[in-house]
C-alpha cells in the first residue's frame, strides 16, 4: 500500500461501512448427507457506518444479532453476503497477510472475563500474545516492558505480570482483556457486552477505563450491550437491532429523547429506572417473546408484537429512513411525540 | 400472635460455612422484618450474603454444612429450630421461592404440568385430575397462552420468559404467604423483565402475599419494593423505605452504588463514580467497618470500630451502619448529589483523606492502584 493510498483512506469520514450484511446459519438434518432444512437468520441485511473516533452502540435483546454482527466485523465469522469496508478496504474476502493486517487494526473485548482468558497462561503472556503474533516488541526485555506499560495503563499492578487469571477478580480480568485488546494500538475496538458479567460497583470502573482508553488512543469504539442506560452513557450514536435487522439508528440524544420505532419505545419504557418517583404502573409492555430467528415474521419483523401494527406492516417491509427527528427508523407508522408519555417513555432531555 | 407481629422476622442471623481455607462468614448478624402484603428488596453485589440469607430462611443451607445461629420467626415459629420434616411442610406451601435461572430450576425430564401437579399434591390432598386442573389454572394465571395445551410441554419447549412464568406458577401453587424471589429477572431480556415484574406485582395484589425480592439491580427495587435493605460483606449496611433510600441515602456504599449506575434520564455527560477496589473475601474480612478499605471517607478509627446498624436521628425507620456523623453524612451526600466527586465532597466538608490507600481490597491480588477514574 503506497503512502498516497494511506492518505486518501485516512481522510474518509467513516472508518467502518457496513452494507447489506447477511449471516444465515444453516439448520441441517441427517448425519451422512446433511440436507439444509432452514436457516437461522441471525443478521439479515444490516447497514451502518461508524465514523472515526465515535462510539457506536448496538442494543437489542437476546438473539437480535448484535454479537453476530460484531463477529462478522472482526471476521471471526464469514458473512453469507454483504460488504464490510474497513478504512476504505473491503474485508469480507481478504485472506492471509492482508487479513492479518486488518486484524491488527480491529480488536475485540468479550463479555465473560472468566472464559475469555486462558487459565494456563500468565497475564503477561496473555497480554503479550498479540505482540508476538504480529512480530512486535522483539526481544524478551522489550516485550516485558511493553506489557508492563499496558498493565499500568489499564490500572493493573505491573508486578503481577507472572500471575494467572484465577488470581484476579472479575473486574481486574476485564482490565486484562482491555490491555490485550489495546496492545496493538488498534483503530477499532469492539466491546461485546464488556460489563454485563460484572458487579454494579465494578461496571463503572470498566466503563470509565474504556472511555479513558478511547481518549488516550483515539479509538473508534463499537459498544454492544443490552443495558440501555449503559449504552446511552457510552455512545454517540446508537443502533437498535431486532431479529437481525437495524430498526432504528441515530444520535443518542435523539434516539432516547424521541424514539420513533415502537420497539425502541418499548425497550425504553421497559427499563426499570432507579428512581421510585418515576414508578409507572401503566407501562406499554410488549406481550410475548421475541420470535425465533429461524422463522421470523414476514415483512416488518416486529409486527407480531407491535402495538401500532396495521395490515400494511405484514405485507410491506419498511426500510430504514430518516423520520425528520434526528433518527432513521424502519417503520410505517412511527411513534408520535404525544404517544411517548402514553407508553411510559420517560424521555430524557 | 399480635396484629403488629410481622409475617417474617429475621433476628441476628449468622450463617457460616467451614471450608478448607477458613470459615466463610456468609451472613453476619442480619435482622429484618417483612409485613404481610409488603415487598422487601434486598440489594447487594455477588458475595454480599443476600442469597444465603434467603436460602437459610427455607432451610436450604442445612445440607451444605452451614452453621446457623439467630432466629427466623415466621408466623410465630422459629424456622431455625424446626426439624427437616416440619420445615418441609412450610417450604413450597407457606413460603415459596423462585430462582434466577429458570432453565436449571425446572427438571428437564418431566413435563411442566407434571412438575406443577407434584408441587400441588405434595401439600394438598387432592386427586390427580384436580391437581391437573389447578396446574392449568396456574399457568393461565401467570399469563401463559393456551395453558390447557402448554401443561403437557417440556421445559425446553418454553422460552426463557415462559419458564420463569412456569416457575412462578409453581411457587404460587399453594398460595404462599411469602414469596422469595432471588434475582427473578436477571437472566431475562428487558421487555420480558418488565412483564415478569408487573406479573409479580399483579399477583401480590390478588393474593396478598409478601415478597422478598433479591437483586443487584437498583432499578428493579426502585420499581417494585416498599422497603430496601442494602447488604455488604454479609451485613445489612442500610435499611429504609424505598422513597427514603433513594431520596436521602445515608451509607457511603449506597452512594457508591447510586453514583456508579448510568442514568437513563439524567444528563449524559455526568461522570460515573465507581467504588474503587472490589468486595472483600468473606473468610478474611477487613477489621472495623468492612467497607472502610473502599470508602473514600474512612478515618483511622474506622479500621478499629465496627459500626452497628442504628436508627438515623430523625427517622427511626431508617437505619444505617456508618461511623460518620449524621450531619457530616448529609453534607457529603448533598455535595455528591450536586455532581461533585467524593474527593471534592470530602474537601468541602473538611474531612481528611483516608490514610491508607483506598481500594486495597482484602482478597485482591495485591492492591489495585488508583486509576485515573
Amino acid at each position: 500500500m503506497s503512502a498516497e493510498q494511506v492518505l486518501t483512506r485516512a481522510s474518509g469520514e467513516s472508518l467502518v461501512e457496513v452494507r447489506d450484511l447477511v449471516k444465515h446459519f444453516p439448520i441441517t438434518r441427517g448425519v451422512l448427507f446433511q440436507r439444509k432444512v432452514g436457516a437461522v437468520q441471525a443478521v439479515d441485511g444490516v447497514s451502518f457506518d461508524v465514523k472515526r473516533g465515535e462510539t457506536l452502540g448496538i442494543v437489542g435483546e437476546t438473539g437480535c444479532g448484535k454479537s453476530t454482527t460484531a463477529r462478522l466485523l472482526t471476521r471471526l465469522l464469514e458473512p453469507t453476503s454483504g460488504e464490510v469496508r474497513f478504512d476504505g478496504q473491503e474485508i469480507t474476502k481478504l485472506k492471509g497477510a492482508r487479513l492479518k493486517a486488518v486484524r491488527r487494526e480491529v480488536q475485540m473485548i468479550f463479555q465473560d472475563p472468566y472464559s475469555s482468558l486462558n487459565p494456563r497462561k500468565t497475564v503477561g503472556a496473555t497480554i503479550a500474545q498479540p505482540l508476538v503474533i504480529h512480530g512486535l516488541a522483539d526481544g524478551k526485555g522489550e516485550r516485558k516492558r511493553a506489557v508492563q506499560e499496558l498493565m499500568e495503563m489499564v490500572g493493573l499492578n505491573p508486578e503481577h505480570y507472572n500471575r494467572y487469571p484465577h488470581e484476579f477478580s472479575g473486574g481486574q480480568r476485564q482490565r486484562i482483556g482491555v490491555a490485550r485488546a489495546v496492545a496493538l494500538k488498534p483503530k477499532l475496538l469492539i466491546a461485546d457486552e464488556p460489563v454485563s458479567a460484572l458487579d454494579v460497583s465494578i461496571q463503572a470502573q470498566v466503563l470509565n477505563l474504556l472511555l479513558d482508553m478511547q481518549r488516550q488512543l483515539g479509538l473508534t469504539l463499537i459498544f454492544i450491550a443490552h443495558d440501555l442506560s449503559v449504552v446511552r452513557h457510552m455512545c454517540d450514536r446508537v443502533a437498535v437491532m431486532y431479529l437481525g435487522r437495524v430498526v432504528e439508528l441515530g444520535p443518542g440524544e435523539a434516539l432516547y429523547g424521541f424514539p420513533r420505532h415502537p420497539y425502541t419505545g418499548a425497550l425504553l419504557s421497559a427499563v426499570p429506572v432507579a428512581d421510585p418517583e418515576l414508578r409507572t404502573d401503566e407501562r406499554n409492555l410488549l406481550s410475548g417473546d421475541v420470535p425465533s430467528p429461524a422463522n421470523p415474521p414476514k415483512a416488518c419483523r416486529f409486527h407480531t408484537r407491535c402495538p401500532k401494527a396495521q395490515e400494511r406492516c405484514s405485507i410491506e417491509d419498511p426500510v430504514l429512513e430518516d423520520k425528520g427527528t434526528g433518527t432513521e427508523a424502519a417503520c410505517h407508522f412511527p411513534l408520535e411525540r404525544e404517544e411517548l408519555a402514553q407508553i411510559g417513555v420517560r424521555s430524557a432531555r | 400472635m399480635s396484629a403488629a407481629e410481622p409475617l417474617l422476622r429475621v433476628e441476628d442471623l449468622h450463617v457460616e460455612f467451614p471450608t478448607e481455607d477458613g470459615v466463610v462468614h456468609a451472613v453476619d448478624g442480619v435482622s429484618y422484618e417483612v409485613d404481610r402484603g409488603r415487598t422487601l428488596g434486598i440489594v447487594g453485589e455477588s458475595g454480599s450474603g443476600k442469597t444465603v440469607s434467603s436460602l437459610t430462611t427455607l432451610g436450604l443451607t442445612r445440607t451444605q454444612g452451614a452453621r446457623v445461629s439467630g432466629r427466623i420467626v415466621f408466623e410465630g415459629k422459629d424456622l431455625v429450630a424446626l426439624s427437616e420434616g416440619e420445615l418441609r411442610a412450610i417450604r413450597g406451601n407457606d413460603i415459596a421461592m423462585i430462582f434466577q435461572d429458570p432453565l436449571s430450576s425446572l427438571h428437564p425430564f418431566f413435563k411442566v404440568g407434571t412438575q406443577l401437579i407434584e408441587a400441588v399434591r405434595v401439600h394438598q390432598d387432592v386427586s390427580k385430575q384436580a391437581a391437573r386442573a389447578r396446574a392449568v389454572e396456574l399457568l393461565g394465571l401467570v399469563g401463559i397462552p393456551d395453558p390447557g395445551k402448554r401443561v403437557d410441554a417440556y421445559p425446553h419447549e418454553f422460552s426463557g420468559g415462559m419458564r420463569q412464568r412456569a416457575m412462578i406458577a409453581m411457587a404460587l401453587a399453594n398460595e404462599p404467604k411469602l414469596l422469595i424471589a432471588d434475582e427473578p429477572t436477571t437472566a431475562l431480556d428487558v421487555t420480558v423483565q418488565a412483564q415478569i415484574l408487573q406479573l409479580l406485582q399483579r399477583l401480590q395484589g390478588e393474593l396478598g402475599m409478601a415478597i422478598v425480592i433479591i437483586t443487584h439491580d437498583l432499578g428493579v427495587v426502585a420499581q417494585t419494593a416498599d422497603d430496601i435493605a442494602v447488604m455488604y460483606a454479609g451485613r445489612i449496611v442500610e435499611r429504609a423505605s424505598t422513597k427514603r433510600l433513594f431520596a436521602g441515602p445515608e451509607h457511603p456504599y449506597t452512594w457508591g452504588l447510586l453514583k456508579s449506575i448510568p442514568s437513563l434520564t439524567g444528563t449524559r455527560k455526568e461522570q460515573l463514580v465507581p467504588i474503587s477496589g472490589s468486595p472483600p473475601s468473606l473468610i478474611n474480612r477487613p477489621p472495623g467497618c468492612h467497607f472502610h478499605p473502599r470508602c473514600p471517607y474512612s478515618q483511622p478509627e474506622h479500621a478499629r470500630i465496627d459500626p452497628r446498624l442504628e436508627p438515623v436521628t430523625d427517622d427511626p425507620s431508617h437505619r444505617v451502619a456508618c461511623l460518620l456523623e449524621t450531619s457530616l453524612r448529609r453534607r457529603l451526600w448533598a455535595e455528591l448529589s450536586d455532581g461533585n466527586t467524593p474527593e471534592q465532597a470530602r474537601a468541602s466538608v473538611g474531612l481528611p483523606a483516608p490514610q491508607e490507600p483506598v481500594a486495597s481490597a482484602a482478597d485482591a491480588p495485591g492492591e489495585m492502584p488508583e486509576v485515573g477514574l
